[in-house]
């Protein structure tokens, strides 16, 4: 989808979610310090020395913020192909195949969608207590039915097209049609959901770790620093105001890439139509 | 008397790229006139029918250029011209209504304000066009009407404000012959009634040929003939118009319509010069680079080309060789029966395939021509009767088929736009096809270069992608893509029914090739009875389901025997270029 | 048109079904021994016994299961575990508040959401549509605790101090007698939900604008504000309801972390506090609650689509 490259929307993406990124990565080898080290008093101000000054517990904000994106990202990542690639596993066959088939996967979707996501997390972490696995697997389970939602939109409309129909009076099987002919065009909107899911991914996970069911301490991470220090928001906002201008240029940026990769794609299939 | 619509050098662009769709164009009309405006996909004939309401869809704009209806100037911000001086009647009714309002809110809207009865102008008009007047009637939604009432509706609306000037967009698409023709008989007595000038848009020359004073034909955006319908259907003097009006099928099977190499040009991708040089038969080198003017040949007769004392090279078709018939049997249907649930689509088809010969399905929208084809072909499961092939009788569905009985019968899809998977090149496409059903090829170079040699495509289209060909080349790759596995039958689904009339005449030369080079055995599966007689030898009329008569081509012209089948031919518009316009 | 009201109705009936089962499975029949957990290092034999005999666990699953679904039929959700009091009577206020939150987040996001999704339709390609188009997006990006921790720094800490960080109301008091606590919370949650119903019927209407029927509106030399009133928005209500009810049952959803950072009493902290001291009858009526809240208003905004939709009204 080259068209999608070109446009500032993706530019602005790419650059702000690659910031964010780079940082989560590389973060921890340029850290000044241990993010477990006491090295300052509670809610010590930035000075020279600390340059974002002290957390609740005396740590170098600077350190705990370099440290705290890596396992949001990752896990992030993981929960989004996951949930993604089991959605659209669902949702495309049950567009081609219709039937009983199609509609035991919806309905078992609306089942899964009564539930709101935070919820679903919280429900299961209420027994099994706070478990990264769990949480992973439980966000993914959430972005399913959504996804498959759309990707059987995207095969419906794909399907009802005449070179899906050329494949089946070819007598060729099913997964050689939804590989073939079937995937590859509804490739747009599928990577529309992966980008999208993953904003929703990160602000998810984020957010039960800012409720202390995911990561726990003393794990750097940047929900834990927004919910451990922000009852000093007055006196030292830094160690919240880091990870949320943090988490929002993720999000910002994954939602223009998003964003760009639907508008391409429309363009595209307008292009098809006309 | 009402005031005429004058037209003076008209242009419509694309508002961000400039490019001119509708170039130059002028005009009189005078009062009870019809004027028809004639063009393919391309030619900008619907733009320039909304421009005369001082309408550009988004994206366009009027970029110069003046309208006026008596004296009255039209332009984009004129308030009390549009829906009251000149009115529109839109291609598709079904989409044109509103789904959620009353016919009785719709129509009400029409009426200018500050009438005093208006329910007794809606009231007079209803009758006019031979509708219910009833309160009930009035009450209903769109979607409760017929598709001859919808359209009867629209132009309903269209006169109720009693306009100068009504522009008609292709009101007849879609509608059934025997509706196409009262509807036509409705708007022509209208606007000879009141005196209306009107524009008739249409891509199908044998019904403008039926209604119009004057004919405007349209190519690329420009003029490239207009004058008295009588003289330029006679005596077309641009080589475009000329190959246009040879292409039409011709109803009394006088002559073979004869198509035009390649497609009609985008806006965006316009030749120089001439646009139509490249299919031109008789363009020469200047053609390419100057861009002609256009002139006035005799009084009123306007074309655009400085060739026209040339004698054209005569127009040949290459039906002429003789088939030789044998009567053997290559397909059977017996007593085959589909239903969807409780809806019975087809009921106890029976039907032959003489082999070497092309049969056609001819029936309207709905009459389940299309279901019959797909159940031979074995997408449409049926609820009971056989398909007997090579002695055998072929199971239902395609995954029950062995593979040498799916390689021998191949279908062809009515829309080349639809059929062929976009993410893949041309080549991809027929080695795809090929390799399912016949394994991998020894040399897939030479086996590419084949299949696209037979379809007359040239040898580079197969690495483009499908959006990079016209839809007539495209229509030949899905013909290539059913050949490229040796099949003894093709099944032609509406196959031409997509295209532009010029295309669609060159696409029923290929078959023909075909059918006598390769001895294949055709099912031409259509609605356009004109272009039975061209194609088919032998044809099967179906009527809701059920097979009505079964004939040869020259019984069935001659001696219809089922009603329907007679009000069939006597419906159908016919259009004979040598008696001019009928 | 009353057959297909009737199926809406039993599929939703089914659906709260399958819901209240996995809320059971979830919380009180997986591998394990839910009091164990519950208890942790603190259990005794004692204790676990009781406890065991509070939430029916011990006895076969199915059996358990029967008496757990059959008392919730009665409205009967037994006694919370952390503050001993009746789930029903623990509940009962918080959820009000939590609903007043919702109410006001859903009427005002609505409000806003509708006028800027028809202005941006109508003056497409304006410079207000690109900087809605734009701010729209940034917005929708922003995961609720970071929109909630933002305004906080901005309008009670951090730049301004006009509002409360959190509330602090007395507890047990109704959340409406204090205005002033209500303000972030909602702001938070109309922020989160505003730009997806803007962008969404912004979406909506331009594929409405764009069919034969709105041109041929057009043509008629209907007046614009005609053809967007009586031709356009019509046929644009039908997915527009259905944005709606999605963004009001995401509420839900956003009211637990919304509630958790400004400490409001409503259902959002019940729940996670309920997880967090494992308060199991509790957790279990809340996951019911939202289910049934995000059912019925799927239910409603389909029967009203049913309605408003001429072709099935008109169907015998």
């Amino acid at each position: 989808m080259p068209v999608a490259f070109r446009s500032l929307r993706m530019k602005i993406g790419v650059g702000l979610a690659g910031l964010v990124v780079l940082l989560a990565i590389f973060g921890p080898s340029v850290a000044p310090h241990d993010p477990q080290e006491f090295v300052t008093m509670p809610f010590a101000p930035p000075g020279h020395l600390l340059r974002f000054g002290g957390d609740y517990l005396g740590r170098d904000v600077l350190s705990q913020f370099l440290f705290g994106g890596r396992q949001i990202l990752l896990m992030s990542v993981i929960a989004a192909l996951v949930g993604v690639g089991l959605g659209a596993i669902l949702g495309i066959f049950a567009g081609f195949r219709g039937g009983r088939f199609d509609e035991f996967i919806m309905r078992s979707g609306d089942v899964v969608l009564a539930f709101p996501q935070v919820l679903l997390a919280l429900l299961f972490i209420s027994v099994t207590g706070p478990n990264l696995t769990v949480v992973v697997f439980l966000v993914a389970v959430g972005h399913a039915p959504r996804v498959a939602r759309v990707m059987r939109g995207a095969t419906l409309s794909v399907s009802e097209r005449d070179y899906v129909k050329s494949a089946m009076a070819l007598g060729m099987p099913t997964w050689r049609i939804v590989a073939q002919e079937i995937l590859p065009n509804v490739s747009g909107p599928l990577a529309v959901e992966v980008g999208l899911r993953l904003t929703y991914s990160i602000g998810l996970i984020s957010a039960l770790n800012f409720l202390g069911l995911g990561t726990q301490p003393p794990t750097p991470d940047w929900g834990l620093m927004i919910n451990d220090n922000r009852i000093a928001l007055t006196i030292q906002p830094w160690p919240v105001l880091l990870p949320v201008i943090a988490i929002a240029l993720l999000t910002i940026g994954m939602n223009l890439i998003s964003d760009a990769l639907a508008r391409a794609s429309a363009g595209l299939d307008r292009q098809v139509n006309a | 008397m009402s005031a005429p619509l004058v037209v003076a050098n008209l242009v419509v662009a694309g508002s961000g790229t400039g490019v001119a769709i509708v170039d130059d164009v002028s005009f009189e009309l005078d009062a009870g006139q019809v004027l028809g405006l004639v063009g393919e996909s391309g030619s900008g004939k619907t733009t320039l029918g909304l421009a005369l309401l001082g309408y550009a869809r988004s994206g366009t704009l009027i970029a110069s250029g003046r309208i006026f209806i008596g004296e009255t100037e039209v332009t984009s911000s004129s308030t009390g011209v549009r829906g009251k001086l000149i009115t529109y009647i839109p291609q598709s009714p079904a989409s044109a209504l509103n789904p959620v309002l009353r016919l009785h809110t719709q129509l009400l809207e029409c009426v200018v304000a500050g009438e005093e009865n208006p329910e007794s102008i809606i009231d007079q008009v209803l009758r006019e066009v031979a509708l219910p007047t009833d309160r009930q009637f009035l009450r209903r939604y769109p979607h409760q009407l017929s598709g001859g009432q919808q359209q009867r509706i629209a132009i309903a609306m269209a006169f109720i404000a009693r306009p100068d000037v009504i522009v008609l967009d292709e009101p007849t698409t879609g509608l059934d012959v025997t509706t196409q023709r009262q509807v036509l008989e409705t708007i022509r007595r209208l606007v000879k009634d009141h005196q209306v000038s009107a524009v008739y848009i249409s891509h199908d020359v044998a019904v403008v040929a039926e209604l119009v004073d004057k004919v405007m034909v349209l190519y690329s955006g420009k003029v490239v003939e207009y004058g008295e319908a009588t003289e330029v259907f006679r005596q077309p003097k641009h080589p475009y118009a000329r190959r246009l009006i040879a292409a039409v099928p011709d109803l009394a099977g006088n002559r073979s319509p004869v198509g035009i190499l390649g497609g009609a040009p985008s806006p965006f991708t316009r030749p120089p010069g001439c646009a139509f040089h490249p299919r031109c038969d008789i363009a020469v080198d200047e053609c390419q680079t100057r861009t002609p003017e256009l002139v006035q040949l005799s009084h009123g007769h306007f074309v655009r080309c400085p060739r026209t004392g040339i004698t054209p090279p005569a127009l040949t078709s290459e039906k002429a060789a003789l088939l030789t018939r044998d009567d053997s049997v290559a397909l059977s249907v017996r007593s085959v029966s589909v239903s969807y649930g409780k809806h019975t689509v087809l009921q106890d088809i029976d039907l032959d395939l003489v082999g070497g010969q092309c049969t056609a399905l001819l029936g309207e929208s709905g009459s389940g021509k299309t279901t019959l084809a797909r159940a031979i072909a074995g997408l449409q499961p049926r609820s009971s009767g056989s398909v007997i092939f090579d002695g055998a009788d072929l199971a239902p569905g395609v995954r029950e088929r062995k593979k040498e009985q799916l390689r021998k019968i191949q279908y062809i899809f009515q829309n080349p736009y639809e059929s062929i998977n976009p993410r893949r090149t041309i080549q991809e496409t027929l080695i795809a096809s090929y390799q399912f059903l016949c394994g991998k090829p020894k040399n897939s170079q030479e086996l590419i270069a084949e299949a696209l040699d037979s379809v007359s495509l040239r040898r580079e289209s197969a690495n483009r992608y499908p959006d990079q060909l016209s839809g007539g080349e495209r229509q030949r790759v899905a013909i290539a893509r059913a050949l490229i596995v040796n099949p003894e039958i093709l099944i032609c689904d509406e196959i031409t029914s997509s295209l532009d009339v010029s295309v669609q005449a060159s696409i029923v030369e290929l078959l023909q090739r075909l059918q006598r080079e390769r001895k294949l055995t055709l099912l031409f599966v259509t609605h356009n009875i004109a272009l039975v007689r061209h194609i088919a030898q032998d044809v099967a009329i179906l009527e809701s389901g059920h097979v009505v008569e079964r004939a040869s081509i020259a019984d069935i012209f001659a001696f219809p025997k089922h009603p329907y089948t007679q009000r069939l031919i006597a419906d159908a518009p016919s259009f004979d270029p040598a008696r001019g316009v009928a | 048109m009353l057959k297909m009201i009737g199926r809406r109705l039993l599929l939703s009936v089914v659906i709260v079904w399958v819901v209240t089962s996995i809320v059971f499975l979830a919380t009180q029949a997986l591998p394990g021994d839910a009091a164990k957990a519950i208890l942790g290092r603190e259990a005794t034999p004692d204790r676990l016994a009781q406890l065991r005999q509070q939430l029916g666990t011990g006895k076969p699953v199915l059996e358990q299961y029967y008496s757990w679904i059959n008392k919730l039929v009665h409205g009967n959700f037994g006694t919370s575990l952390a503050s001993n009091q009746p789930v029903w009577t623990y509940l009962k206020p918080l959820i009000l508040n939590s609903l007043t939150l919702m109410l006001i987040a859903a009427v005002v996001s609505a409000s806003i959401g509708l006028l800027l999704g028809v202005l941006t339709a109508a003056k497409r390609d304006s410079w207000l549509d690109h900087f809605t188009t734009v701010v729209t997006l940034v917005l929708a990006a922003l995961p609720e605790f970071v929109i909630g921790v933002t305004l906080t720094w901005l309008f009670s800490t951090g730049v301004f101090h006009w509002l409360p960080a959190i509330y602090a109301g007395a507890p047990g008091q109704s959340a409406w007698r204090s205005p002033t606590q209500l303000v972030l919370p909602a702001m938070t949650l109309v922020i989160a939900v505003t730009p997806y119903l803007a962008r969404m019927l912004r979406g909506t209407l331009i594929e409405v604008l764009e069919t034969d029927y709105v041109q041929h509106a057009r043509l008629k030399g209907l007046p614009e504000r005609v053809v967007m009133v009586r031709h356009a928005i019509p046929n644009a209500l039908g997915p527009v309801i259905q944005v709606l009810a999605l963004q009001f049952a995401w509420l839900a959803g956003g009211v637990i972390i919304v509630e958790y950072l400004f400490r409001f009493p409503g259902i959002g902290t019940a729940v996670a506090n309920s997880v967090a001291t494992r308060d199991l009858p509790v957790t279990q009526a809340l996951a019911v609650f939202f289910a049934l809240f995000y059912v019925t208003v799927n239910l409603l905004a389909d029967l009203l689509t049913l309605v408003l939709n001429p072709r099935v009204r008109t169907a015998s």
